[in-house]
């Protein structure tokens, strides 16, 4: 049985960095160039100063586990699981969260575990993915 | 005076819990609208306020298939005010919330408020996630944007990963957290409307249960049904005047997520009910040894543990150890919880389940179920939005 595609991101003016960094391999997160502040999911503003200074900004993709599920259901025809699913705190800032798959054997995650983005191509999307740190890229 | 001290609860009315029911959303709305308002004593022309959360969709699932408008025209009835609440609100409660604020002002005397689910169904014809339906060709960022696309395709997902983290800071565990399940089937035994009467869970049956998502098993999840719950408001000068004794709204707690915006914070052991909890306890003298009863919302297992702590009623970290065992949750222990069986148990009215026990046992009406000597009651609703009241009897 064929795996069911992968139900895609609306790219907007500010997601477009985020979901579309991966074509030159890099994570792209949203950053306010006058306080410094990562934000994300990415806004039309900064959240913390309110100025319209937020511009992506390349981060190094390198994070940890925070916490993270391993689904069991198969909630489309064909769906391949299990999988996990997860929480990475980025470390370029405390509570900078992105959700991701961790593309990694299910009985091999665990909270803290250190991970480094790749990316999965899918028509005009780069979906951000996390690999553990050191692994390779298995999909 | 705060705008909630004016109000009180003078009706309520609820549909038996379909899976799924013989009768159409509409009928099971007017049933249980017809049911507050004669519970309550009043005409149905007297009603002169509607609302509905969060108003009429059409998404796919049976999420919330009817509307104000229609529910008006039926009940022949031509009120002031009429208004859906949103998802965008605080939660379930939005809609009585926004009924308290028509009351307060002046604006009404008698507002009904009800919810209406036809998800039992609306899983006869497709068993497709409620994040996929909608035929939407992408996802937008408002919608799970940043979790669909990893197969996130249900909320159990994002839950899952709170309590994970609550297993990974407090070494709370599995068995702990069936208890949340085990104690609501036990509760279900006593009310007749609840879906899971006659089948009792054991801890060893809910962790033989299939995994869902990690650390959440099939009874962590709460069950799809067709129903409909109604709750008269009032304004408290009249109130005093009806059938039954009026419940009074203590005070109120509401706060904001942006969880479907994929926003996160804190280290997910903590939801911002947190600030619902505070603003609640900030709007009375009373304190959470007050409280009689809980009738904590319970999508999954997992909010229960959050919102006792969000609301005080268990110190932080605390709340597995507190259910566990299921002697201080019990009918006749120091904190009856989801006395109906909640919706994990009793079935999902989507929130105004847990208002309506709430009522049931402020008024006695609990039978075997009943908590002696009952006078206040907390309800919450809410994983994405989140509401809060503190009902109390004279």
């Amino acid at each position: 049985m064929t795996a069911p595609p992968r139900k895609l991101p609306l790219i907007t003016p500010e997601t477009e960095a985020f979901w579309t960094g991966g074509e030159h391999g890099t994570l792209m997160i949203q950053r306010c160039t006058h306080c410094g502040l990562y934000q994300h999911p990415p806004l039309p503003i900064c959240a913390a100063c309110r100025t319209e200074t937020v511009l992506p900004a390349a981060v190094s993709g390198r994070g940890k586990v925070k916490t993270f599920t391993v689904n069991h259901q198969a909630w489309v025809l064909g769906l391949d699981e299990p999988f996990i699913f997860a929480a990475i705190e980025l470390e370029e800032q405390a509570e900078l969260y992105v959700f991701s798959n961790v593309l990694a054997p299910p009985d091999q995650v665990c909270s803290g575990m250190a991970v480094t983005a790749c990316f999965e191509h899918h028509d005009d999307v780069w979906l951000p993915m996390f690999v553990p740190a050191g692994g390779s890229h298995a999909g | 005076m705060l705008a909630e001290k004016q109000v009180c609860i003078t009706g309520i009315g609820q549909t038996p819990a379909g899976r799924p029911s013989n009768r159409s959303p509409l009928q099971l709305t007017l049933d249980a609208c017809l049911a507050a308002i004669h519970d309550a004593g009043i005409a149905v022309d007297d009603v002169d306020g509607l609302i509905c959360h969060p108003g009429k969709t059409s998404e796919g699932g049976g999420i919330s298939p009817v509307g104000t408008v229609e529910t008006m025209m039926a009940l022949g009835i031509r009120p002031v005010w009429t208004n859906p609440s949103s998802h965008e609100g605080p939660g379930h409660m939005a809609a009585i919330f926004q009924g308290i604020m028509a009351i307060a002002t002046g604006l009404c005397r008698h507002v009904l408020c009800f919810r209406s689910v036809a998800q039992a169904s609306a899983r006869l014809t497709s068993r497709e996630s409620t994040l996929l339906t909608g035929n939407r060709e992408r996802v937008d960022p408002g919608n799970n944007a940043f979790s669909v696309p990893y197969h996130a395709y249900s909320p159990v997902n994002l839950w899952a990963l709170y309590a994970q983290a609550y297993f990974d800071k407090y070494g709370a565990t599995e068995e702990q957290l069936g208890w949340v399940a085990v104690n609501g089937r036990r509760h279900a035994q006593a009310n007749p409307n609840a879906i899971y009467r006659g089948k009792p869970l054991s801890i060893e049956d809910y962790l033989s249960a299939r995994m869902i998502s990690t650390p959440l098993r099939l009874y962590d999840c709460d069950s799809h049904i067709d129903g409909s719950t109604a709750i008269l408001l009032s304004h408290k000068d009249v109130a005093q005047d009806l059938k039954n004794p009026p419940i009074n709204i203590e005070a109120t707690g509401m706060s904001m997520g942006a969880f479907g915006e994929g926003l996160h914070t804190g280290d997910f052991t903590m939801t911002p009910a947190e600030h619902c909890g505070t603003m609640l306890w900030n709007r009375t003298d009373m304190r959470p040894k007050d409280v009689d009863c809980a009738q904590i919302y319970d999508g999954f297992s997992i909010h229960v543990w959050l919102w006792l702590e969000a609301v005080g009623l268990c110190e932080r970290g605390q709340a597995a150890s507190f259910i566990a065992g299921g002697t201080r949750t019990a009918i006749d222990g120091e904190l009856p919880l989801n006395t109906s069986g909640g919706q994990l148990s009793a079935g999902r009215f989507h929130g105004y389940g847990h208002t309506h026990e709430a009522c049931t046992q402020l008024w006695g009406r609990g039978g075997e179920r009943q908590v002696p000597g009952a006078k206040t009651a907390m309800a919450v609703n809410g994983g994405y939005g989140y509401g809060a009241m503190l009902l109390r009897v004279d």
